[in-house]
């Protein structure tokens, strides 16, 4: 069975509107909103996973019951073969989780105390814990800021003390929620030199949601993209730029203008000057379309782009 | 059970430290809050300047129910009193990432930012209801029934402070709700119950089961009798009242729990 286990997983919430033209103690009408829906998926042990979507696809909304923050209305969910909402604190115990925009450090304590009450809270065995924390402290350059209370700590610097928190227990599962998010791009690069290390060495399975697709191209070899509150696609990173609706494009530079170029299985998506740009998709072999318009036309140059992965996750969240 | 006391001592104990870190500001506090949550007893010793008797019970009666109520009221205020912060919490976006500690959560919310200066309550009323006992026939049956009512009336107020509380679950901003409730159903309490109408002592016993964290058991130690026509049982079912306080409340917190709808993103 795999480590997390997701099967037509389903969570509504109800709102209640303001609506214009009823008596006030009668102006609110209840309105479901399913902000997940037929949301199946499982990750094995030790896969390092982006999920990603635009605002409000049920990302966090996923997390939150991933972790068993909050309760599914329907579908079939496990993780580490418990129920996360029924076993929440059974759960807690293997997982580690980290949300970029909160913290969950005491604000008000220094560093030190903060992992010493974790120490306490997880009854992680002090031996191993000072030997973890010693770790961590070294491999994300803290050391000077043990004893700085949690709320003068840089935005960079929490981030590395929250995720030093997460993993004091030594988790099978770690979520980040946002993790890079306000990160300048020494850190950023620096976090994620640190996750890939954790995940190779210690074998804990990552699943991250973020805005920045440069995390998902360095860390992660599978993605889940979910929109409207279902996935609509799961697969490697490789396997997004295959897709039916993702293109590639043949720069073509003329010798002279010329009205639009017409070949075989492309079509011509702009025309600037003596440059063409005709797109096809990116299935499919590049050398017949090059082929076909060497042979009708006087070609100064050529190149190839290929999909941009943000392009790519546009269009798919622009589908259907 | 043992671990979540263990984790309630071990996160409070964090906050004690913090807050002696500044050990003048400290005392001056917890002296305000002796003087400040006194000043009640004061008023009613001011007030037996002019009489002997109120509603049968002379001063060291009144102490004796004044002492307990505050005993009850400030071991449960000093426990859990912070589980009225939970919407505040929630509206932090805290009680998230509480929720992913193996530790329970209303262990959790009631140890943070745990406030010792609120032994100054427990300190106060400890001091009138020593003198009060002065003037009390003790006996052991007497005795025993002391510390059922001094152990259930916490529990009773334990309970109040968490089901109300729970409201926030639901509207995250009604942490006021409860405090009329609870702090308010402690300052009745200072009082004989038979200077109240009649419906308001039926609501005290049978709705929100207050007047078994003083009244009644009181009324056995002091060797008075309820002149309403209530049963003289009542008397002693305090442990009972204080069990099916805490079983409701368990049961409304889980309900709150689950249908805890978190903040956006």
């Amino acid at each position: 069975m795999s480590l997390i286990d997701v099967r037509d997983l389903a969570r509504t919430f109800v709102v209640r509107k303001r609506t214009q033209g009823h008596p006030p103690w009668r102006s609110r009408t209840r309105a479901e909103v399913r902000a997940v829906h037929d949301l199946t998926f499982s990750i094995d042990a030790g896969e390092m996973v982006g999920y990603i979507g635009p605002n409000g696809a049920g990302k966090s909304t996923t997390i939150k019951m991933l972790t068993g923050i909050l309760v599914p209305t329907a579908g079939v969910l496990r993780v580490a073969g418990l129920d996360p909402s029924r076993q929440r604190t059974d759960l807690a115990r293997r997982i580690g989780v980290v949300f970029g925009q909160r913290t969950s450090l005491w604000w008000d304590l220094p560093l030190r105390d903060s992992f010493e009450l974790l120490q306490r809270i997880y009854r992680v065995d002090p031996v191993r814990h000072r030997r973890t924390l010693a770790e961590y402290v070294e491999l994300l350059d803290l050391g000077d800021l043990l004893d700085t209370p949690v709320r003068q700590l840089s935005l960079g610097q929490r981030m590395r003390g929250d995720i030093t928190a997460a993993l004091l227990h030594d988790p099978e599962i770690l979520y980040l929620d946002e993790p890079t998010i306000g990160l300048d791009v020494v850190s950023k690069g620096r976090l994620r030199e640190f996750l890939r290390t954790l995940n190779a060495e210690r074998g804990t399975t990552l699943m991250l949601t973020t805005h920045d697709l440069q995390d998902i191209e360095a860390l992660c070899d599978r993605v889940i993209v979910i929109d409207r509150g279902t996935a609509v696609f799961d697969g490697p990173l490789a396997g997004l730029h295959q897709r039916e609706d993702s293109r590639r494009t043949l720069v073509v530079d003329l010798v002279d203008e010329a009205p639009p170029i017409e070949v075989e299985g492309a079509e011509t998506r702009r025309v600037d000057g003596p440059r063409q740009w005709l797109s096809f998709p990116a299935g499919q072999s590049a050398a017949p379309i090059v082929a076909a318009v060497a042979a009708s036309y006087a070609v100064a140059d050529l190149s190839i782009q290929e999909p941009d992965i943000e392009e790519v996750i546009r269009e798919i969240y622009a589908g259907p | 059970m043992g671990e979540a006391l263990a984790a309630y001592v071990a996160i409070s104990r964090l906050w004690i430290r913090s807050s002696l870190e500044y050990p003048v500001s400290f005392a001056m506090m917890t002296v305000g809050s002796v003087l400040s949550t006194g000043i009640d007893f004061v008023g009613i010793w001011v007030m037996f300047s002019h009489l002997t008797t109120y509603g049968g019970f002379d001063l060291r009666e009144m102490g004796f129910l004044y002492g307990t109520s505050q005993l009850a009221i400030g071991f449960a205020d000093l426990v859990v009193g912070n589980v009225e912060r939970i919407g505040m919490q929630i509206r932090l976006g805290r009680l998230d990432t509480m929720m992913t500690k193996p530790v329970p959560l209303i262990v959790q919310i009631c140890a943070d930012q745990f406030a010792l200066r609120r032994v100054a309550r427990i300190v106060q009323g400890s001091a009138v209801l020593a003198w009060a006992a002065w003037g009390v026939d003790w006996t052991p049956a007497r005795i025993a029934v002391l510390v059922l009512m001094l152990t259930s009336g916490a529990a009773i107020f334990v309970g109040l402070f968490v089901s109300f509380s729970c409201v926030q679950f639901w509207t995250s901003d009604a942490s006021e709700l409860g405090n009329a409730f609870t702090y308010g159903g402690a300052s009745l309490l200072e009082y004989p119950l038979t200077v109240f109408p009649r419906r308001v002592a039926l609501g005290l016993t049978f709705v929100l089961p207050i007047a078994f964290a003083n009244w009644y058991p009181s009324l056995y130690i002091l060797g008075r009798h309820d002149t309403s026509g209530l049963p003289h049982w009542l008397e002693l079912a305090s442990p009972v009242a204080a069990g099916v306080t805490v079983v409701v409340t368990a049961a409304v917190w889980r309900l709150g729990v689950r249908h805890y709808t978190s903040t956006g993103s």
